[in-house]
């Protein structure tokens, strides 16, 4: 009897496991093995190619190009990850003093743009910056003494002006984690310090810092993985323009694999891109997994 | 007099505590205000584009700030419709997006009944192959991804739309931390009374959970909706691509018309921002989960 339940059960385990053990084995394990192979070959993209050792990381190393990709992610991170942990703190702060049916429009301000495809945000960001008729050249012209500017043509201001944009659409999955956080938060905490006299900044810096910090931490993790990843919309924004002086890590792989049909050096780029977000994401593993043992 | 000067000394504190209360009230008020107004400068740009999408070409380009159009027309989103490949595009993203979402939540959740409820060997990897799954950053198995789906003819099919999306480790872990939960006098009972393992997980395990399986389902949705990258790189036919990889690479060939391309961005984006309107508690829900805050 309980010989042929473990039967029973193996047989099941086998075939609830079986759509995901194929599909993980062959989009994920797979490509994954191969992604290391094809990164020690010369191969193109589509075909054959011989060994070639460590020659392509070699390449990486000494290409320029890749070198100002990594720089150009990592300014794209320091510019959009802080900004909209910040930034959406104070706002989840502000949202939760509300109430009622402002509380959940206000919030639906914040959150909406967050649910859009990105050709949405390229395509309504593309038309309030335009160069001759874009509505935010109202604010660009008093500044520059009347001139309208291509902000995503002009080389200093394009990283910026898609890092304020990701910021703007993204910010609401920060805000959510953080409004949820300030909800953990007990109010009896507030009302024991208010009677004690303490003040808002007291509250802030005594309370509510200190207990939405793992969430700080969290939040900002999140969004260092995710635009450590950023291609979309500096691809968009920057096609027609300088596209390699403001390529992402993600455009260099997708330039050396699909326009330069370079497949081996377009491996051995994703596996340095690979390596360095396996890196970040144990780490917010173990930042879950602390959490989770708090509980 | 000692009690009078102790009465006088509560009062001076009382009427202290009700200035502080006052002033608070203003620090809050004035928070409250500026939330506010960033929640407008928040909707702006999406109310921006909406309006410029029912104004008539002409007005689009006329010289200064007009917040409310002065003429209405439908004019950009009749050309859209009938004028583009909108049509085509919609019935694709629709098409992969129902199909990414149904593989996902099937083989998620057998797969997480399976790995939190049945003994079998290789259980323990399996889970950790999940794990690792999640840490992986998709975007870095492009490449290799195109080998692939090119190596089975599959370039420009719809199939090779969905495949690698269909790689969601998050949803497994949520349905295996959900039914972890679930009490296992159920399942002994369901045992008993003979039901097989499918009938438990179909009967009693999902239909417990039905909250976190629409959740899942219409953030998985939302989110093969509005992938960019891999369509992106899958499809190049115009007649195979996706509603928002197809706005962003297919031009009029008649230069740049402003409501007309507004009107199809907002095309792309009404399906989602009208789910995530009416299901707003499940995908907020369902964010929390996916980053691993249980809400």
């Amino acid at each position: 009897m309980i010989l042929r339940n473990r039967r029973n059960e193996y047989i099941t385990a086998a075939v609830l496991m079986a759509p995901f053990i194929i599909i993980y084995g062959l989009l994920f394990l797979y490509p994954t093995v191969k992604m290391v192979q094809l990164s020690f070959t010369d191969a193109p993209l589509i075909g054959d190619g011989n060994f070639v050792g460590f020659d392509n990381f070699v390449r990486l190393w000494k290409d320029r190009l890749f070198a100002s990709s990594i720089w150009n992610t990592l300014y794209f991170v320091v510019l959009s990850v802080f900004p909209s942990t910040v930034l959406a703190l104070f706002i989840a702060m502000g949202v939760n003093r509300l109430k009622g049916w402002v509380q959940s429009i206000v919030l639906a301000c914040f959150f909406l743009p967050y649910i859009l495809p990105v050709s949405v945000v390229y395509n309504i960001w593309g038309w309030i910056l335009d160069k001759d008729f874009g509505v935010a050249q109202y604010v660009i012209a008093p500044l520059t003494g009347g001139q309208h500017i291509n902000v995503f043509r002009t080389l200093p201001l394009f990283m910026p002006a898609a890092a304020f944009l990701t910021v703007w659409w993204l910010i609401g999955f920060n805000m959510l984690l953080f409004i949820a956080g300030l909800r953990n938060i007990s109010t009896e905490i507030y009302e024991a310090a208010s009677l004690d006299g303490a003040g808002r900044w007291t509250q802030f810096s005594q309370i509510t810092w200190p207990l939405i910090w793992p969430v700080t931490v969290l939040v900002l993790t999140i969004q260092l993985i995710l635009q450590l990843k950023i291609f979309d919309q500096v691809y968009l924004f920057s096609r027609g323009g300088r596209v390699d002086a403001t390529a992402t890590m993600v455009q260099y792989i997708y330039k050396q694999a699909f326009t330069a049909n370079h497949g081996g050096l377009a491996a051995a780029a994703s596996l340095v891109l690979f390596l360095v977000i396996v890196i970040f994401s144990v780490l917010q593993f173990q930042i879950l997994r602390v959490r989770g043992a708090d509980r | 007099m000692t009690v009078a000067s102790n009465t006088a000394s509560s009062d001076v504190v009382s009427a202290r505590r009700y200035r502080r209360v006052k002033t608070l009230d203003i620090v809050g008020r004035i928070a409250t205000i500026v939330t506010v107004i960033a929640a407008i400068f928040w909707a702006f740009p999406l109310y921006w584009g909406i309006i410029t999408s029912l104004k008539p070409e002409p007005d689009v380009v006329k010289a200064g700030f007009e917040i409310w159009p002065e003429h209405f027309t439908f004019d950009a989103y009749t050309y859209a419709l009938f004028g583009t490949n909108i049509g085509i595009w919609y019935i694709n993203s629709l098409i992969t997006s129902l199909a990414t979402t149904v593989i996902v939540v099937l083989m998620a959740a057998g797969a997480g009944y399976a790995i939190s409820q049945l003994e079998f060997p290789g259980r323990r990897i399996l889970w950790w192959m999940i794990l690792a799954c999640f840490m992986v950053p998709i975007q870095a198995l492009i490449v290799n991804h195109f080998i692939l789906f090119s190596q089975f003819h599959l370039i420009n099919t719809l199939t090779a739309v969905v495949g690698p999306q269909l790689l969601a480790p998050v949803t497994v872990i949520i349905y295996k931390q959900f039914f972890d939960s679930v009490p296992k006098e159920l399942r002994e009972a369901s045992v008993v009374d003979g039901a097989s393992h499918f009938q438990t997980l179909f009967r009693i395990y999902l239909p417990m959970n039905w909250g976190i399986t629409t959740a899942l389902a219409i953030i998985t949705f939302i989110g093969a909706w509005n992938n960019f990258l891999w369509p992106f790189l899958a499809v190049t036919e115009e007649n195979k691509m996706n509603i928002t990889v197809g706005i962003t690479q297919v031009f009029d060939a008649f230069g740049v018309k402003y409501a007309r391309t507004l009107a199809t961005a907002i095309l792309a984006g009404l399906p989602v921002a009208v789910l995530y309107l009416i299901f707003q508690r499940r995908v907020t829900q369902a964010i929390m989960l996916s980053a691993g805050i249980k809400g």
